[in-house]
């Protein structure tokens, strides 16, 4: 007597192979799908936008005549905003980064202060709009200008910065440390000279997208308290400004009182978006060229 | 014991005589143990390394030989939980003392690893590394030094036309010379070299064996080796390490053509290991 | 001494320069010792912004708490904040908060998942390759341009199929929120499919399973941890999105289930409010730091639950 029956099995294997057949082509269509809804938002935005997207829209200040408006102010701020983030995300996140790697003895203390890293990774971005706002805005007194945003966005994006610096410096090959002690060197002339030079393409990798990721947040900024209106372009970290999203934010809810504003709105989407590509590519850049191989 | 006593006799001697066939000791190993956490991997070490030979030490992987060369540098205290007791005089004060400063200690005595490791930096730039952290900043003077030391690596000729160029695009035999070169820029007394051809291939280590035999002109040499067939070539003494100890050492051609011991002639008879 | 042999060489003698400098070096001697003790103190910023954030949130919650007991605040389904007698009850908030999750999370699962699965077991090198990073761009456009495409484009496509769905609502930032999420269930999931070692599916394919069998009797079940921490993180991402719905969903207080209505989330009442200009020490002013406080705990306990999940796949393998 046989257990198994080849007919029946014959017949149950057509079955199961055009499950898998059509299954497949299901999953094929599910990773299509984020990419279809991509490929209309950016159609979309680009139809809107491009028409108004010229050389007065981007050097032009904010008006409430649609044909006038521009967003030079925004372009300001937004560029004096990174002015803050950039040094000073560089500065606590490659230094925290040092210290846990290379300083810092294993145990529970390291434990901690990276469980804790993880954990700021994953508070909402608004709650720190409202420290920026206790902090910054209210307590320092510093007011709703540059600085007190653009330190908000650098705490906002110090986690990104750290674990791309902790994952740059953990890439350098231990032989080059070695060789450098070998040579009598001390351990920060060997930290200063060997190992953060080698751990550079990567940190700054990781530092732009940080950067793209804090140029493009608006909830923190919301919080701070950034004025809509008309207001002087800022010429220092301690004048009021206005950002290339909260540029959006406005004029998209301005929108049903304005129909022109959506269209602005776009534009200014578009001028984000190109921003964030050239970040990108030139993280794409730098690690291609620069990455040693040993 | 008698064997230290025996040098410092010889120490008189120098001083006294023209014809010296001994030469002074730069390292002397007394009762020298380490243990890496539980690990008992130095046990009772005596040795005495003399100037400008080359002393060839050989064993099995695992022996302990490439610990005892990291333990004359003190590269060995990378390694977390590493403990020593005895003492390892060099030029009369003794390295595991806390107070000696490792830096300075690493600065005389350099070291050539296992796999080249030269920086992902310009060739002039591996060379100048160590004069520079070492404070010498004058350009002049570190364009003498690193012709001087690629010279003295027999790497110069084949350099000199690309010095800016990044030094992994070298072979690999190029690359070890050139950490050679990078060794010899701070001068030092002694250079240890811990199974240096061990990555290369034979006319590479060929290159680095007759380096190694000009260096012996002005430096003492400790090398680490597991190619008994180099040892034999290249060194003036072996020490024959198993299990953490010293089994035997002696003049190479001694060790080569009469071993005391029957497991140093089981080993490189090739019996076992 | 060993040194004076090499004088004939040259006119450079590198070891008495050395031995010079090391003479002046007491300087670099400080910094050595000094520089840990700097690093220690720049990586605390990272506690001391946790601890800032704790501290500001629930001071100024624990102010509002006693004005407004925390019974009611938890449990009451009005919120009139500007009204003349004010009611604060957080469950209107916490409701739009869940449902918006809810429709994201309908989207980016299935969506996410599928995506998973066919980048993991499905796709050659090279398409995987292609397609991994293009899925990441989703994940790169800011938040702000969601909320642009959902109040402009989805919102008005919906209400074109059903014309009662309102202007503001939360169904259409919940399905944006759900294809802005898809990218990090995509890649986390997939990171978990594929760490599943390829002896496991060998097995089951040298037993005439097919790949979709393999996939669903095997991978998955093994990379279930991963896959949930993935779906966690993403819940999370979605409870503590912002922008999103504070365009696309009005403003609105309603405690109902009606997804085609306006309703307001935790995120979103915080931006309301503080963008009004709330006066310092006003009961309104207090219950920003309240909610924001509920939204931090929602979102911590999640992480920390993510965290333990993806711990626990990691010692699986």
């Amino acid at each position: 007597m046989k257990y198994v029956d080849e007919a029946v099995v014959e017949k149950r294997m057509k079955a199961r192979i055009r499950n898998n057949s059509i299954l497949k082509f299901i999953f094929l269509l599910s990773t299509l799908f984020g990419l279809v809804v991509l490929a209309v938002l950016l159609i979309r935005v680009f139809s809107q936008g491009i028409a108004w997207l010229d050389w007065d829209f981007i050097t032009g200040r904010l008006s409430t005549d649609p044909d006038r408006a521009g967003i030079l102010g925004a372009i300001l701020g937004t560029s004096w905003l990174m002015l803050v983030v950039i040094p000073v995300t560089l500065f606590i996140g490659v230094g925290t980064a040092i210290y846990l790697e290379l300083y810092a003895k294993p145990g529970r203390f390291q434990n901690f202060i990276a469980t804790n890293i993880s954990n700021l990774a994953g508070v909402p971005s608004i709650v720190y709009g409202l420290l920026g706002l206790t902090i910054f805005v209210r307590a320092l007194e510093f007011g709703n200008v540059v600085l007190a945003g653009g330190l908000t966005l650098s705490l906002l994006v110090l986690p990104i910065v750290i674990v791309a610096a902790q994952e740059a410096i953990r890439a350098v090959p231990q032989f080059l440390s070695e060789a450098s002690y070998g040579m009598g060197a001390t351990k920060w002339q060997t930290v200063k000279k060997i190992i953060l030079p080698a751990a550079l393409p990567g940190i700054l990798t990781g530092s732009i997208l940080a950067l793209s990721r804090a140029i493009g947040e608006t909830a923190p900024l919301t919080v701070i308290g950034i004025p809509a209106l008309l207001i002087p372009f800022p010429g220092s970290f301690f004048d009021t400004f206005t950002a290339l999203p909260m540029q959006i934010y406005y004029w998209t809810l301005d929108a049903s009182l304005v129909s022109e504003y959506a269209y602005l709105a776009a534009a200014t989407i578009i001028v984000l978006l190109v921003l964030l590509f050239l970040l990108n590519s030139v993280a794409i850049f730098i690690r291609n060229k620069f990455q040693q191989r040993y | 014991m008698s064997q230290k006593i025996k040098v410092k006799l010889n120490d008189q001697a120098i001083k006294s005589s023209d014809q010296q066939e001994d030469k002074r000791a730069v390292f002397e190993t007394n009762q020298l143990n380490l243990w890496y956490t539980d690990t008992h991997a130095l046990k009772d070490i005596n040795l005495s390394i003399k100037e400008k030979e080359v002393t060839a030490v050989i064993g099995p992987s695992g022996c302990g030989k490439s610990t005892y060369i990291k333990t004359l540098n003190r590269m060995v205290e990378l390694v977390p939980g590493v403990r020593t007791t005895g003492e390892i005089k060099y030029k009369n004060r003794n390295i595991l003392d806390r107070n000696f400063r490792v830096e300075d200690l690493r600065t005389q005595v350099g070291m050539v690893f296992q796999k080249p490791n030269p920086f992902p930096k310009s060739i002039y730039e591996n060379i100048a590394y160590g004069p520079k952290i070492h404070g010498i900043k004058n350009k002049k003077i570190l364009d003498e030094i690193v012709e001087k030391s690629l010279r003295g690596a027999y790497i110069w000729d084949e350099v000199k036309d690309r010095l800016n160029e990044n030094a992994y695009g070298l072979s690999g035999g190029q690359q070890q010379r050139l950490c050679i070169a990078r060794c010899l820029a701070v001068e030092p007394g002694v250079i240890l070299m811990d199974e240096p051809t061990s990555a290369l291939d034979p006319k590479s280590t060929l290159r680095i064996e007759e380096l190694v035999q000009e260096l012996r002109e002005d430096y003492s040499i400790v090398i680490v080796t597991h190619n008994m067939q180099q040892a034999a070539r290249i060194s003036d003494r072996t020490a024959f390490f198993l299990n953490g100890e010293v089994v035997e050492f002696d003049e190479t051609d001694k060790i080569f053509t009469n071993p005391k011991d029957s497991r140093t002639e089981d080993y490189i008879s090739g019996r076992f290991g | 001494m060993a040194g004076n042999s090499d004088t004939n060489k040259n006119a450079v003698n590198v070891r008495e320069m050395i031995a010079e400098k090391k003479k002046k070096k007491n300087l670099s001697n400080f910094t050595e010792k000094f520089i840990p003790t700097f690093l220690l103190l720049i990586a605390s910023i990272s506690l001391l912004t946790t601890v800032g954030i704790i501290i500001t949130l629930f001071t100024e919650a624990i102010e509002f708490f006693k004005i407004v007991p925390i019974w009611e605040f938890f449990t009451g389904t009005v919120l009139r904040p500007m009204s003349q007698n004010p009611e604060f009850g957080v469950l209107p908030l916490i409701n739009g908060t869940l449902i918006s999750t809810f429709i994201a999370m309908l989207v980016a699962g299935p969506v996410g998942i599928m995506s998973a699965i066919y980048l993991s077991e499905y796709a050659s090198d090279r398409v995987r390759r292609v397609l991994k990073p293009l899925l990441e761009i989703l994940a790169g456009i800011p938040t702000i341009v969601y909320g642009f495409f959902a109040f402009t484009f989805v919102t008005p496509l919906i209400r074109s199929i059903f014309p009662e769905v309102g202007a503001t609502n939360i169904l259409s930032p919940g399905l944006v929120m759900g294809v802005m999420i898809i990218p990090m269930i995509a890649s986390l999931s997939e990171d978990a499919m594929s760490s599943v070692p390829n002896s496991m599916r060998e097995g089951a394919f040298a037993l005439g399973a097919t790949k979709l069998e393999t996939t669903f009797k095997v991978v998955i079940p093994a990379a279930l941890s991963g896959i949930i921490s993935s779906f966690v993180l993403g819940i999370s991402r979605a409870i503590g999105e912002t922008m999103i719905v504070t365009i696309a969903s009005g403003s609105s207080k309603n405690f109902t289930f009606d997804i085609t209505q306006s309703m307001q989330t935790m995120t979103a009442y915080i931006v309301e409010v503080s963008s009004g200009d709330a006066p310092a020490g006003s009961t309104i002013y207090y219950s920003l730091y309240a909610v924001a406080a509920t939204l931090f705990i929602f979102t911590l306990l999640m992480n920390i639950l993510a965290r333990y999940l993806s711990r626990k796949f990691r010692e699986e393998y």
